[in-house]
């Protein structure tokens, strides 16, 4: 198969990875949109789930592959809702706001981090510049799916356009001293709203020209991206950790009327009421420690639970390399560990960080229809003896604990931070070859 | 081999001996339904009795006696205070502000072994904090990796309010650097790993030289060398280099300069120690592992999950650490570390002990701490659970008798 060839049909949403069903016939189900489902049977085909269900539910085609799935447990592929695999470098040193700069141009899709996630569990990711500017640029939500290019992993919008969300940051870590940075909180907060007006204008410039080329302003790199927020087409994606950044970041949201998350939130349980008056959904990371820099001193381990009890919408993030992919699990663990609800918990991995990126009706559940993205486990998610063993995207197996080279990036080793081997290449073998092999050995 | 349970008459034999607490501390009994001692097979429904700040009874529920007016704590889970084999807290502070208190690592030469570690501790940091409520209550911290020699290290409890308070050993290593961190960019030496033996050598050679020369000169010495003195202690074998070194040539290295002087060395990282166990084990040097979860990058980039497994299993004495990082978490905690190790080779047995009697033999405190044994301090870590499953709670934190922490963590 030609390397074009697969590009496209990756386009397609319901191109048939695999024509003829699987069937996981015996295994703990964990669906996140209902409850779990012991001695379950789900039934993959073309790429999507067709079936889920108690075993006496679930009618498995007669020409189905069974696989005998008892003992393991099967969770939606891990979504990821801030990451920065891939060396992710979006804006430069030049100023503190650049909507123009996209991440996906910057991102080497075989950074071995990549197949660390996949190891973790993890088959969604929004890949996000860092978070030194007010405004770093465009994100990009991927699927991790095998690739020699970005644009095989890119998620796409009906359009067909990379999805993404904008990255924007407050509090210390933009603050510079010199040029046209900002030396306050007071003087960042300005600088945005500077920025978000000028779009306004740019927004009503453009409607007022109407079908009137002539009367169109110039185009604008980065007063479109703005506009895109503030016409809520993208998200805006907050880093945030100190209470009263947090506040400043929904004062701005509400002036300009867009869509935010909260990034991080170190000190979130301290002005939950405002946040769920607010309406807007956390992304939090845990970390073992707290500290680091003055704002994260107050980090606390119960955040994302006093969230959930406030009825806020939280997902967690691994902020890889902060964290590392392959125990993001763990976080969510250790949110439960201070006082969330194991259902909470597991959907703060999955369907509310699919929701946080708009992908809640293709992937983050188990459910007929949506992508066949799932994690396949020798245990509870939640504990620290569990492993993930084996990821499969789309129907296809990505990653196989049983493989020496897929355990070499999952527990580390000589050559496990390496780039990975290109999918196709210069001996013949295709990717579908490759992975006909891997499905064979997977039964 | 069995725990030996002392009758009851050994509290006033061994009262005596245990040196006088503030009269705040409790007596204490702590109830568990499992007693990992760490020292010898776990007890199931055991009990340990507490008094003066010293463990006196160790043993089943049905063999020891209970004394009437003690504070009785239960706990599905009881081990021994934690140790955390290597860490900087207590130097790199929460804010990891230069300016504030970042006092790990002092930059101006390359060569300083006469820095001391108790002249920068900071007992009240709230990373100490922290730590105890995670159930470490014995860190060895000091100068980190990152200058060729950076100072000393020294071993505290995590408790008081000054290093005078806290302090169990107050030099206990000299650490050293074989790592890329350890190299200068442009002129500055050292700039090479050669150089960075070189340097080394020098000094070791320099500070032969002076022992011997105050050895001759005896109380007419008028040259005293601070410096010199204390590369003297390592001479001598009174403490060990602490040398950091992830790659296997600054492994080698390490080892080809412990022969060479006849020093006692402890490999701290080693992250590709597990290329190398056959030469460590022959040398009998123990090794800090690197935190199990730490990243992969630079010297570390071939780190691995189960270094401790395999070091372990070719017979080397293995103990955790937080280690260092630069940014966060500004600490890790071994318990997660050695958690993480359990899962992964090390299983549960191996992976306590590293973080307690191991750790303590390495530290040359198992004589104090390290294990759940009658004469020991009475440093405890109550669990709601299995230690090292992420969703269980350490309930109290048990310090010299005294419970230092009763939150949930």
């Amino acid at each position: 198969m030609l390397a074009n060839a697969f590009i496209t049909l990756g386009c397609l949403a319901a191109a048939p990875a695999q024509d003829k069903t699987i069937a996981w016939v015996g295994a703990r189900l964990l669906p996140v949109s209902g409850p779990a489902i012991d001695d379950g049977v789900l039934l993959v085909q073309g790429g999507k789930i067709r079936g889920i269900g108690k075993a006496a539910d679930v009618r498995v085609p007669a020409d189905a592959t069974v696989i005998d799935a008892r003992g393991r447990v099967v969770m939606p592929g891990i979504v990821c809702t801030h990451s920065h695999i891939g060396g992710t470098a979006g804006a430069d040193g030049s100023a503190p706001i650049q909507p123009d700069v996209r991440v996906f141009d910057s991102i080497n899709v075989r950074d071995s981090g990549f197949k660390r996630a996949l190891a973790g569990g993890l088959t969604t990711l929004n890949l996000m510049p860092g978070s030194g500017h007010l405004l770093s640029g465009q994100t990009v939500y991927v699927k991790l799916r095998a690739a020699n290019t970005i644009e095989e992993l890119w998620y796409r919008d009906e359009r067909g356009q990379a999805m993404g969300g904008v990255k924007m940051a407050n509090g210390t870590n933009s603050i510079r001293t010199k040029g046209p940075w900002p030396g306050t909180r007071g003087k960042s907060a300005a600088l945005v709203r500077a920025a978000y007006v000028s779009a306004r204008e740019y927004g009503r410039k453009k409607l007022a020209a109407k079908d009137d080329s002539s009367k169109l302003p110039p185009y604008d790199l980065r007063l479109e991206t703005l506009l895109d927020v503030l016409e809520k087409r993208k998200v805006v994606h907050h880093h945030t950790h100190r209470h009263d950044d947090i506040v400043t970041v929904l004062r701005i949201a509400k002036e300009f009327d867009f869509r935010v998350v909260l990034h991080h939130v170190s000190e979130g349980w301290k002005v939950l009421d405002e946040i769920r008056a607010a309406g807007v959904p956390c992304s939090v990371i845990l970390l073992d420690s707290p500290g680091g820099k003055l704002e994260a001193v107050d980090m606390q381990m119960g955040t994302a639970a006093a969230m959930e009890q406030k009825g806020i919408p939280v997902a967690f993030h691994t902020d890889d390399y902060i964290t590392d992919s392959r125990y993001f699990l763990r976080m969510a663990a250790f949110g439960v560990r201070a006082g969330m609800s194991r259902d909470g918990a597991l959907r703060a991995l999955t369907l509310t960080g699919a929701e946080i990126l708009d992908l809640a009706d293709r992937v983050g559940s188990l459910e007929v229809g949506k992508d066949a993205d799932f994690a396949i486990l020798d245990g509870d998610p939640f504990s620290i003896y569990t492993k993930v063993v084996e990821t499969w995207v789309e129907g296809k197996l990505v990653f196989d604990r049983t493989r020496p080279e897929d355990l070499l990036y999952a527990v580390g080793g000589p050559g496990a931070t390496h780039d990975q081997s290109p999918y196709f290449c210069c001996f013949g073998a295709s990717r579908q070859d490759a992975q006909d092999q891997a499905e064979q050995r997977a039964r | 081999m069995r725990t030996s349970i002392w009758p009851t008459l050994s509290f006033f034999v061994l009262a005596g001996s245990v040196p006088l607490l503030s009269s705040a501390t409790a007596q204490l009994v702590v109830r568990a339904k499992v007693v990992h001692t760490a020292s010898s097979t776990p007890i199931e429904d055991g009990v340990v009795v507490v008094r003066d700040g010293k463990i006196v009874a160790v043993g089943r529920r049905a063999d020891v006696a209970i004394p009437d007016g003690y504070r009785v704590l239960e706990a599905a889970v009881l081990t021994p205070g934690l140790i955390d084999a290597h860490s900087v807290v207590g130097l790199a502070g929460i804010l990891n502000n230069e300016r504030e208190d970042q006092e790990q690592l002092e930059r101006s030469q390359p060569v300083q072994p006469e820095l001391r570690a108790i002249d920068a501790y900071n007992a009240r940091d709230p990373l100490v904090a922290w730590l105890r409520e995670f159930g470490v209550t014995t860190i060895h911290t000091g100068h980190a990796p990152g200058e060729l020699v950076s100072g000393q290290t020294c071993i505290v409890k995590t408790v008081g309010n000054s290093v005078e308070d806290a302090v169990l050993q107050r030099v206990a290593m000299i650490a050293v650097t074989l790592a890329d961190s350890a190299r200068k960019s442009g002129d500055a030496a050292p700039g090479t790993r050669a150089k960075m033996m070189s340097l080394l050598r020098q000094e070791l050679i320099a500070a032969r030289e002076y022992a011997k020369k105050a050895e001759q000169e005896g109380e007419k010495r008028n040259d005293r060398d601070l410096r010199k003195e204390a590369l003297v202690e390592v001479l001598d074998k009174k403490i060990p280099l602490l040398v950091t070194a992830h790659k296997t040539t600054d492994i080698a290295n390490a080892l080809r300069l412990a022969e060479e002087f006849d020093i006692r060395i402890v490999l701290d990282g080693a992250a590709e120690g597990y290329l190398l166990t056959e030469r460590i084990q022959k040398a009998g040097v123990p090794v800090i592992v690197h935190p199990t979860m730490v990243r992969a990058v630079g010297d570390l980039a071939n780190a691995s999950f189960t270094t401790a497994a395999k070091l372990a299993d070719a017979g080397i004495l293995v103990a955790m650490q937080s280690g260092f990082e630069s940014y966060v978490p500004k600490t890790r905690v071994v318990l997660f570390e050695a958690g993480m190790a359990a899962a992964n080779g090390l299983g549960f047995d191996r992976a306590l002990r590293a973080i307690t009697i191991d750790a303590a033999k390495l530290l040359g405190i198992a004589d104090r701490v390290g294990s759940i044994e009658v004469g020991k301090d009475a440093d405890l870590v109550l669990f709601d659970a299995d230690p090292f499953e992420y969703t269980s709670h350490v309930t109290h934190v048990v310090i010299d008798g005294k419970v230092v922490s009763d939150k949930k963590r």
